[in-house]
């Protein structure tokens, strides 16, 4: 495996040391193990997928790295400390910023508002003088909504900037989460399901906006993904969860040909 | 006109940009939506950047001559590219953006262009892909980066680069130079004809062309540099470079370019432009989602609605024309602006149009009357690529839905024995690029035009009448005459039908392909609870085709009371089962039928529609927006249609 030092992709970008990485992580819920023991890392500017069946831990396993889950054993470093318990609140401070299974905006607020919210962390104002709308705040509305129309422009949703997002299809609704995510100009981007329940054409545009997040911001991505095809075209190194264990590591080829991951999550081969 | 236009001075752009730049350096020349906010450049900064990336291209190795494509929507950089290229000595070629890989091959490699200038990666994706069926292509030069940081970049530019490198070490006495050696009969640009039949061919206008035709049409409708469009139509279409290059650089009015494809309508709300132009379907379309959004309305909106648009249509028109109408009714009129008129002009964005124009194809005379009853002031004009646009044109106070309206200033009209329009102007172009048999064949010595459509002048108004595309009107196997397009837009105006396509040349009756216009009846199903998976299943659903059959059986009453052409009533009709859709090279990029393929794709419904059966299996071919390709299986249903006897004789079947 990549052990220390940075690494060149075959498609030419430099993947550099590690941003985050979790040591022997387990969480219990009452009697249940939904992980058990598992360690990976996650690498400067790297596409990471973590795949698994149903039921696998994937989703558990990024809101123990969101800081939603607190793991009773293991350790997670962000960015070479060791983080102690904290609120994900906090830990969207800290440069982690994710978008959800099951869309989660602000159904009734357009598309502009819900990405607004996202630059949430990065407002400094205190909340009083964003009241009475003085100078400063004004101020950095503008600055803020500058980084918003850049997302809407890069996310190419102008057309629905102004609409409520309830109103939206599906996967521009994906599309919008995905932009408010950003807008917290994360140093880690999670990424839960992104493609769930899309058809052929919305999956193409999300990985192609995926792609583009990572190429143009050099934003690293950690990603759950059902779709085994999206996940091996677009991800760097995939993590293999399968029962709570992790049952493989390493590039996509590698993992195509373990046995272990073929037999577990792509099924045994009947003779 | 001003004096500054004194004769023989202004006849290239680039001259045309100088005098802009002096004279009104300060005004807006490009307005575009960027991060949600307009930004503008002045004509003088609009100078400064042209004449930067004009210096580039020449850096680059461009020569007097030499063919660039451009490639894209409508941006502000990329029209003043277009005159950076004549700067240059170049010769722009402006190509349907929405061109798969295939067709664009062709165009460019017929061209022989040396350089490309694409808007952005999926452009530069196509380019890459036909790269190595054109040798003679040297350079691509990008608009928007993203993306394409990872593409090799031995022959790709970005559009800024190329424009600081310009402007750093470019030199300005050759570029005076090249635009000094230009003059009248240099070639301004190069258009690709839509196609409606084989290949298309590169039109080639001189500045002669261009620049006396945009003189003239801008001082038949009085355009003045404080008029402002919004240029959303592909820029490879003869009309956008006359509206948005020719008359624009004339007359000194600004450009405005929208965000996206998709927020034209809004951006459109937020220009309010003076002077629109529009194709018929862009107006079919917005009428029907006007009727639309009011069928959902509340009754007393709704009720309010009808009775002022009913008005409307009564005195609108005359009220628009300046005719003699009685007070109480203008009274009524004023009341129906500030209800109703007003806030839906102002809805549409066409609140402030001081000149709109309509053309490529008839409009539906209802769909016309629509717009002029709001007091929009919706005009047609009649004109092709080889006119340099105008041909003829509707003057202000003698607008009808059903002419074309008298010669623009300069041109001649004569009709054929045939009944075939030709015409002769200053706007008559120079020749078909690499095809003097073509030129031959359309253009005669004296410089005679043919432009391939019957029609007529009335002789009390002298306006001209077209019928139809000359070679489509043909004759009934009982010798009737056969007008199919004149059907069709009778079809067309009603918001559920979005394209239909009629045959009957050399039978005995009439039948009709129907495509249904899926927001329209898609709208309808959902308040009527009417459920459907797919465009295929609404377009075969019962209750559609009833309605159709209703609509069918209207058109074909309205079509029995025009004596000469009686025998085109529609006999039998099927809808089908996929869009019309230029991809699938059913419809030119310009969105209009080619009669000939739909005819030979779909000849199994044609001969289903006149056996008479009842239904017909098939199975289409489509192409997908990346040039993959698939098919698709129908049952389609086959339906008769009420049609009126008149004395002429349907012969039995």
């Amino acid at each position: 495996m990549m052990d220390g030092g940075s690494f060149v992709t075959p498609d030419g970008r430099t993947i550099g040391d590690v941003l985050m990485e979790v040591r022997n992580i387990t969480l219990r819920f009452g009697g249940v193990v939904a992980i058990k023991d598992i360690s990976f890392d996650i690498r400067e500017g790297e596409i990471r997928a973590i795949i698994g069946p149903n039921g696998a831990g994937k989703s558990s396993m990024l809101n123990v790295i969101n800081g939603f889950y607190h793991p009773q054993d293991g350790e997670i470093w962000f960015r070479g400390a060791k983080r102690g318990p904290m609120k994900p609140h906090a830990i969207a401070h800290q440069g982690i910023a994710r978008t959800f299974q099951n869309i989660a905006l602000f159904k009734g607020m357009s598309t502009l508002d819900n990405i607004m919210t996202g630059r949430f962390t990065k407002m400094r104002v205190p909340w009083w003088q964003q009241a009475i709308w003085t100078g400063p705040a004004e101020r950095e509305e503008v600055e803020n909504r500058e980084i918003v129309e850049k997302i809407i422009d890069f996310l190419e949703i102008q057309a629905i900037r102004k609409t409520p997002v309830g109103r939206l299809p599906y996967g521009l609704q994906k599309r919008v989460e995905l932009g408010r995510a950003l807008a917290a100009e994360p140093k880690l981007l999670l990424l839960d399901e992104p493609m769930a329940g899309m058809n052929v054409e919305e999956k193409e545009d999300m990985s192609r906006f995926i792609l583009d997040v990572n190429d143009e911001f050099g934003t690293t991505i950690a990603l759950i993904e059902h779709d085994m095809g999206v996940v091996m075209d677009i991800s760097d190194r995939v993590v293999v969860l399968d029962y709570g264990q992790k049952i493989g590591d390493g590039t996509p080829d590698e993992v195509r040909g373990n046995q272990d991951v073929i037999d577990a999550y792509l099924g045994v081969a009947h003779d | 006109m001003p004096d500054a236009h004194s004769a023989g001075q202004l006849d290239t752009f680039p001259k045309l940009l100088a005098r802009n730049a002096k004279m009104f350096g300060a005004r807006p020349a490009y307005r575009v939506k960027e991060f949600g906010i307009w930004r503008s450049w002045s004509w003088a900064e609009a100078e400064e950047m042209i004449s930067a990336f004009a210096k580039g291209l020449v850096l680059l190795g461009l020569n007097p001559g030499d063919h660039v494509a451009i490639i894209g929507r409508n941006r502000p950089e990329l029209y003043s590219a277009m005159v950076s290229i004549q700067m240059a000595g170049g010769i722009p070629v402006p190509v349907y953006q929405d061109s798969v890989a295939e067709e664009m091959a062709y165009v460019l490699d017929h061209c022989g262009a040396r350089m490309v200038i694409a808007e952005d990666q999926e452009q530069v994706d196509k380019v890459a892909e036909i790269g190595d069926k054109l040798p003679g292509l040297e350079h691509v030069i990008y608009l928007d980066p993203r993306g394409l940081r990872k593409y090799d970049h031995s022959t790709m530019h970005p559009f800024a680069e190329v424009e600081a490198k310009g402007r750093a070490e470019g030199d300005a006495a050759d570029i005076a130079r090249r635009c000094a050696e230009q003059g009248p009969d240099t070639t301004c640009v190069m258009l690709y004809t839509s196609g409606t039949t084989g290949r298309p061919k590169g039109v080639v206008l001189s500045n002669r062309n261009i620049v006396e035709t945009s003189k003239a049409s801008a001082e038949f409708d009085h355009l003045v540099g404080t008029d402002s469009v919004l240029a959303y139509l592909p820029m490879a279409w003869v009309g956008d470079f006359i509206f948005s290059m020719g008359q624009a650089y004339w007359t000194g009015f600004c450009v405005a370019c929208p965000e996206s494809e998709m927020t034209m309508q809004h951006d459109l709300r937020e220009i309010g432009p003076t002077y629109f132009f529009a194709p018929p379907r862009f107006f079919e379309g917005l009428l029907t989602s006007v009727m639309i959004r009011m069928e959902d309305a509340g009754q007393i909106k709704k009720r309010i609605f009808d009775h002022f648009m009913g008005f409307a249509k009564e005195w609108g028109p005359q009220i628009l024309d300046g005719k003699a109408v009685p007070g109480g009714k203008k009274l009524w009129y004023k009341l129906g602006g500030l209800l109703v008129y007003g806030p839906l002009k102002n809805t549409l964005g066409l609140t402030r149009v001081r000149v709109g124009y309509t053309a490529g194809e008839a409009i539906g005379p209802e769909i016309f009357d629509f717009y002029r009853s709001l007091g929009i002031n919706l005009k047609q004009l009649y004109g092709q690529t080889e006119a340099s646009v105008f041909i003829t044109q509707q003057p202000d106070g003698e607008v009808r839905a059903d002419t074309v309206g008298v010669q623009s200033p300069g041109v001649e009209i004569r009709i054929g024995e045939n009944g075939e329009v030709y015409y002769r102007s200053p706007g008559t172009f120079v020749e078909y690029y690499k095809n003097p048999e073509s030129t031959a064949s359309t253009k005669d010595p004296e410089g005679w035009v043919a432009t391939g459509d019957a029609g007529f002048i009335e002789p009390e108004t002298g306006h001209l009448r077209i019928i139809d595309r000359a070679k489509d009107v043909g004759k009934m196997a009982d010798g009737a005459m056969f007008a199919p397009k004149y059907v069709e837009n009778k079809l067309k105006f009603y918001p559920d039908i979005l394209e239909a396509v009629v045959f009957g040349a050399g039978r005995e009756m009439c039948t009709a392909f129907i495509n249904i216009d899926l927001l329209a009846v898609g709208n309808w199903a959902e308040r009527n609870n009417i459920a459907y998976a797919s465009y295929q299943e609404l377009a075969g659903h019962p209750q559609v085709l009833a309605t159709i059959a209703d609509h069918v059986a209207e058109v074909n009453e309205s079509v029995a009371g025009d004596e000469m052409l009686s025998g085109c009533q529609i006999h039998r009709f099927l809808v089908l089962h996929k869009q019309l859709d230029a991809d699938d090279g059913e419809l030119t990029r310009t969105q209009k039928v080619r009669r000939r393929i739909i005819e030979e794709k779909y000849s199994d419904l044609i001969s289903a529609l006149y056996e008479g059966s009842d239904r017909i299996s098939t199975e289409t071919e489509v192409t997908y927006e990346d040039g993959r390709k698939g098919s698709i299986k129908a049952t389609l249903e086959i339906r008769d249609a009420v049609v009126v006897e008149t004395g002429h004789k349907v012969a039995a079947e």
